[in-house]
């Protein structure tokens, strides 16, 4: 079967959980911004987490299924419509053949997902589905969908696990104005002054509108960087360093004013001291915060660092579960 | 120039560890990321997901369920204490032969969009404004010194196989050039661009803040493979690579360009080893050397 886009939204891509093992090359993870959320949708479609969903950003897609099918939508709130009625998100939906998906407008965050039993069947590229625009790979054409493309959709799926018609409550994300984000200090936060550091990890911070899977930047009373003489080959600004690679995550701050957190589309190295890093286990909320999301960045210990990262894998045990 | 004594190490969250050789750029530095980068894919411990060097530094992905962060820093360290104590520090790499037109016409019509406020000199061109800072006469001059000097591939990344490379000549004959006061929001695909002391190749068109010295016909990025230079990747540089930049007109950028459009061009390169202590001995002689490896390809 197929997904026939009759309008594309804004930025809809086809995702999964992204590629590895090529960053060297400057080819970043990608993937869905939100794993949590798109491991949700797949779950209600009877698919594995390995499927590929679409990841749609603020306006959603309107598309038609050319046969019977399951279909979820998770992430951040939306309506849900089907041939024009509201429909439940976080549910499993039964369409027929012909059916129309469409959205309202969002209520909070930025992204949501869509899977489809069998999930979307384009090729894979270097070992994944995911869409990387800037380098024309994955997804349909290396590019975000557009009207009129026909996405396949594999073979439905054999349920091996109990059937989930809804997420259950104490399984749903959190999607309120106010995040704490746990980071850990590190990399060049020896260049940053202490004013900075303080300003990094005590202030409030606004999201802008400049965010994407790329990165997000965050609006608040800077964190400057020690004014001190440049190293050879760094650049002129105290934000300058040799250029070296990005840790996904990392938080840098060109000179000084607005920290920008990379995420999973990022570059994968460049010119900018970074001061600190998002854990792995925080990386999902990135997806849930529109523009004027209010941030804290509080520092944890490595040992912190993986006990949230095994709490998050427990939580995704209970979903496949 | 000396690197201190041992690399910092410092954490990217739970799942990167950065090692910073030097915060300074220098080939030495790079020599050791690259050589460390090697040892740990030839480790092959499990649980590394991605090991990127960089100029002066090293990127490594590890998943923290399979690898702990203690067992892979010992590893680095130990790896760090033999890439120093080995006797000839050298790399078996190649030279690689890349045609530039310098001064086009496409870099100069988008350099001539982007001038008011975010060049320091809107009134010239990027060139000019390259030699200027540099003491040189003219444009001419620093394209000449651009090319007459191999430069080693010392990181790959920011976007897909975009190399950055270091000039191979001793620090005095270096070419700094500040990158724009705000960055591009276009810049061609396969513009050669200059940064600090660093010439890019921007893969694909995008933004960009490295003043433009000229384009290639030569693709560096090539996702659907098509030609040979690509048969085993889609990537063509890999840091270590040694590239000699050869000044081509109009009428051979279009030849190669055709060539490149039927899908028979080969980049012509050949095998090298690249031995640090020679480079560093003696710049000028060491080049020749690497360059007539080139000459009998």
């Amino acid at each position: 079967m197929s997904l026939e886009i009759l309008t594309p939204g804004l930025a809809t891509t086809v995702q999964d959980r992204g590629r590895f093992g090529y960053y060297r090359f400057g080819i970043p993870q990608g993937g869905a911004m939100d794993q949590y959320a798109a491991a949700l949708a797949n779950r209600l479609v009877d698919n594995t987490d390995k499927e590929a969903v679409l990841e749609c950003t603020y306006l959603g897609p309107k598309l038609r299924v050319d046969a019977d099918t399951v279909l979820a939508v998770t992430g951040s709130p939306v309506d849900v419509l089907v041939n024009g009625e509201r429909r439940a998100g976080y549910t499993r939906l039964e369409l027929a053949a012909g059916d129309e998906v469409s959205f309202g407008v969002l209520k909070g965050g930025a992204k949501y997902f869509i899977a489809v039993a069998g999930g979307i069947d384009v090729p894979e590229v270097l070992g994944s589905r995911s869409t990387y625009p800037i380098g024309r790979l994955g997804g349909v054409q290396g590019r975000a969908v557009q009207a009129g493309d026909t996405l396949p959709v594999g073979a439905p799926p054999q349920a091996t696990l109990p059937r989930m018609d809804e997420v259950p409550e104490d399984l749903l994300p959190d999607y309120g104005r106010q995040f704490t984000v746990r980071i850990m200090l590190g990399l060049y936060d020896h260049k940053l002054t202490e004013q900075g550091l303080r300003n990094l990890t005590e202030a409030e911070w606004t999201l802008t509108p400049v965010a994407d899977r790329m990165g997000l930047r965050f609006d608040g009373p800077g964190a400057e960087w020690k004014q001190e003489e440049q190293p050879f080959g760094a650049g002129q600004d105290p934000s300058n360093i040799t250029d070296a690679g990005y840790a996904v995550g990392s938080i840098q701050i060109p000179g000084g004013t607005q920290p920008i957190v990379l995420h999973c589309d990022a570059v994968s190295g460049g010119g900018y001291a970074q001061a600190a890093t998002v854990i792995s286990a925080d990386m999902d909320l990135f997806a849930r915060m529109g523009p004027g999301a209010k941030v804290r960045f509080v520092p944890v210990t490595m040992e912190q660092a993986l006990d949230a990262r095994a709490e998050r894998k427990a939580r995704f045990a209970r979903v496949w579960s | 120039m000396t690197l201190p004594e041992r690399a910092r190490y410092t954490w990217g969250g739970d799942e990167f560890l950065l090692i910073e050789i030097s915060p300074d750029m220098s080939l030495e530095a790079n020599f050791v990321a690259t050589a460390m980068a090697h040892g740990l894919e030839e480790a092959a411990l499990n649980g590394i997901v991605d090991i990127c060097p960089a100029n002066a530094s090293l990127l490594i992905r590890f998943n923290p369920d399979e690898l702990a962060s203690a067992d892979l820093e010992a590893k680095a360290r130990e790896l760090e204490t033999e890439v120093r104590r080995a006797a000839v520090q050298a790399l078996e790499t190649r030279i690689i032969e890349v045609p530039v037109w310098y001064d086009d016409p496409y870099t100069r019509e988008v350099a001539a969009r982007f001038r008011e406020g975010y060049h320091q000199n809107p009134n010239g061109s990027d060139l000019d404004y390259a030699a200027e800072v540099n003491g040189l006469a003219d444009a001419a001059e620093f394209i000449r010194r651009h090319h007459e000097t191999p430069w080693l591939v010392s990181m790959v990344g920011f976007v897909a196989g975009l190399p950055f490379l270091f000039q191979l000549a001793p620090r005095e004959r270096q070419l700094e050039v500040p990158k724009y006061l705000s960055p591009r929001t276009d810049t061609p695909a396969l513009t050669i661009g200059y940064g600090g002391c660093f010439t890019a190749h921007y893969s694909v068109r995008g933004a960009g803040g490295y003043q433009m010295l000229g384009i290639t016909p030569t693709p560096i990025y090539d996702p659907e493979q098509r030609l040979e230079d690509f048969a085993d990747f889609m990537v063509l540089f890999r840091t270590g690579d040694i590239v000699k930049y050869r000044p081509v007109d109009e009428a051979e950028y279009r030849r190669i360009e055709a060539e490149v459009a039927a899908g028979t061009y080969r980049y012509k390169q050949a095998p090298v080893t690249f031995t640090l202590a020679d480079a560093l001995a003696d710049p000028a002689g060491y080049n020749t050397t690497l360059l007539e490896a080139l000459d009998v390809a």
